[in-house]
């Protein structure tokens, strides 16, 4: 049972890797070298603080930009394409499936994190000429980057399951959006009486809260980072994957593939 | 035991844009499949033939019944394991080359490491594409793919293999080549369900069929039992060199060559045509019965229930 998730895993890092998604890498590098120069040119004293924020930034937007796109496929361009035809009439079960895809996409990002990481240290040395004791929080921002990417893998997949490509992208998207926001739509809800009271605040606490994830502006001005929170941070996206993933393999369980 | 038991499997579809009409794509289906047969599942397009197929393989659920397959429900995952299933029109991950694909669809079959690479070889032997087993299957032709897909469909040497329309869109040579290649499995004894429109390749290859038409089940038996059962025709040759006129006003259609005339008739007329002879003092030489052809069985068939059809409504 877990080898066969784990076939699944590899063959969709293989999808991603020959569809050529790690191509992004190009994408990155150059705008990070590009940046790293540009700063070292004209900004005094913060080239650092430019080269973390730009670099963590770019990171997470460019992970979550293909853990959209690819996510929101990865059920549906099967049904579509009917390659699953002929991977369910094997001994493989639904749930297998969708947690298969779920690791591979999440592996997929791992190491696309992997390979922007370097370059982000690479053009903090650069910059800086030195690493110092308080870059390693760095990699605690890596860490969380990497969780709200699993958490984005989870809902794409989820309304993979049920929809569309398109209105997959949309929902997941959106949903991204306002979970950057979600501390402030927590706090508006604790303004709100009532019936819109109640309402808002559910919504405030559905929708994942990544601004809680978004330590970037804090490590580049070298403020460490609570364990509490990467502990809590660690829990909620591991509670919030599996929610989506449980609902994600519930739809999928009972959808006929016409 | 029989390889497959379907056991009053139904489907209903909810359509619509609220999904609440009803649309039903297959009555209550019952028959039985023998282990070691060719059995051809026919119906023209749209008659339900696809659907019965993913209702065995799982992709859609019943509406009702239940179906046996290999003495297990046929929801058992283990029973998955020993059949092998080829998708109408079949579509693999063009990334993947096709070795790599059947290597990945051995690994989820579950076949051991080291008779996975064996098998994979002599698979890649068996449907001629050792050549181009590494280029990416988005470089194959239609012709190959189907190839790919018999060759995932067999690889892990299943006891009950299901194909959805094996021979659409090949050309003489690659029907050909699917045709012995369903012979051969079932000299090896592996139960052939498989679906087909083209009912050439059903009379050469089936031992069985079963039709279906309009998602209900027509007919379920050998092609020449079936085919008997629509009014045949048989060939009277007798000596002479003239149609005698009461033979004529049987409306036979004869053809006279040398001293002998040929008739093709109806059978019903049989008997009828042997009285004229004896009356008319000529030599009956033989009958021979002409064989309905599937395609007339077939013809006939979905005609009358066509105009039952009609005729209720």
């Amino acid at each position: 049972m877990r080898t066969r998730i784990g076939y699944i895993a590899s063959n969709t890092f293989r999808e991603a890797v020959r569809d050529r998604v790690l191509y992004n890498l190009i994408a990155f590098a150059l705008l990070l070298s590009g940046a790293a120069i540009l700063v070292g040119q004209i900004s005094i004293e913060i080239e650092k603080l430019v080269v973390i924020n730009l670099g963590l930034t770019a990171v997470s937007l460019f992970g979550v930009v293909i853990a959209i796109f690819i996510g929101i496929g990865l059920v549906s361009k099967e049904i579509e394409k009917r390659t699953l035809y002929t991977v369910l009439s094997r001994p493989v079960r639904r749930w297998e499936f969708i947690v298969g895809k779920f690791f591979g996409l999440a592996g997929t990002l791992v190491v696309n994190t992997f390979f922007m990481a370097i370059g982000v240290f690479g053009a903090l040395f650069y910059v800086s000429h030195k690493f110092v004791r308080a870059d390693a929080l760095i990699f605690v921002a890596l860490y969380f980057i990497i969780l709200e990417f699993l958490i984005i893998c989870s809902l794409a997949l989820l309304f993979s399951s049920f929809s569309s490509p398109l209105l997959s992208a949309v929902f997941a998207f959106s949903l991204f959006v306002i979970g950057s926001f979600a501390e402030d739509l927590r706090n508006f809800a604790k303004m709100a009486h009532g019936v819109s009271g109640l309402l808002a605040t559910g919504a405030a606490y559905l929708v994942p809260n990544f601004s809680a994830f978004n330590v970037i502006t804090s490590i580049a001005h070298e403020q460490p980072v609570a364990g509490q929170l990467i502990l809590q941070n660690s829990l909620y996206a591991l509670f919030y994957a599996t929610m989506a993933l449980s609902g994600a393999v519930l739809i999928f369980e009972r959808r006929d593939l016409k | 035991m029989p390889a497959i038991e379907i056991l009053g499997l139904e489907k209903t579809y909810s359509v619509g844009f609220w999904r609440k009409r009803p649309k039903r794509a297959l009555f209550p289906l019952r028959f039985t499949v023998e282990d070691g047969e060719v059995f051809g599942f026919l119906g023209p397009n749209g008659a339900g033939k696809t659907t019965t197929l993913k209702l065995l393989m799982g992709l859609v659920y019943p509406t009702a019944g239940s179906a046996r397959i290999l003495g297990r429900e046929w929801t058992d995952p283990s029973v998955k394991a020993q059949i092998g299933f080829l998708p109408e029109q079949p579509y693999f991950y063009d990334y993947l080359t096709a070795h790599e694909l059947l290597e990945y669809y051995g690994q989820l079959s579950g076949v051991p490491a080291k008779q996975r690479k064996q098998r994979v070889e002599k698979i890649l032997d068996q449907v001629g594409l050792r050549d181009v087993r590494g280029v990416q299957l988005r470089k194959f032709s239609k012709g190959m793919l189907q190839r790919v897909g018999i060759g995932q469909a067999i690889l892990h040497d299943p006891k009950l293999v299901f194909f959805d329309e094996p021979m659409s869109g090949l050309d003489p040579m690659g029907r050909r080549e699917v045709r012995d290649l369903m012979e051969q499995l079932k000299h090896e004894g592996k139960t052939v369900f498989f679906s087909t429109h083209i009912l050439s390749d059903a009379e050469a290859l089936c031992d069985r069929v079963a039709v279906i038409h309009k998602g209900e089940l027509r007919d379920v038996g050998a092609i020449e039992d079936l085919t008997s059962s629509v009014l045949g025709k048989v060939e009277m040759i007798w000596q002479g060199s003239q149609v005698p006129a009461s033979i004529k006003a049987l409306g036979a259609e004869c053809h006279v060559s040398g001293d002998r005339v040929r008739a093709i008739i109806a059978e019903n007329q049989q008997d009828a045509i042997i009285d004229a002879l004896r009356r008319e003092r000529l030599r009956l030489i033989a009958i021979i019965p002409v064989r309905t052809s599937l395609e007339a069985y077939f013809v006939e068939k979905l005609r009358r229930a066509e105009t039952t059809a009609g005729s209720v409504a």
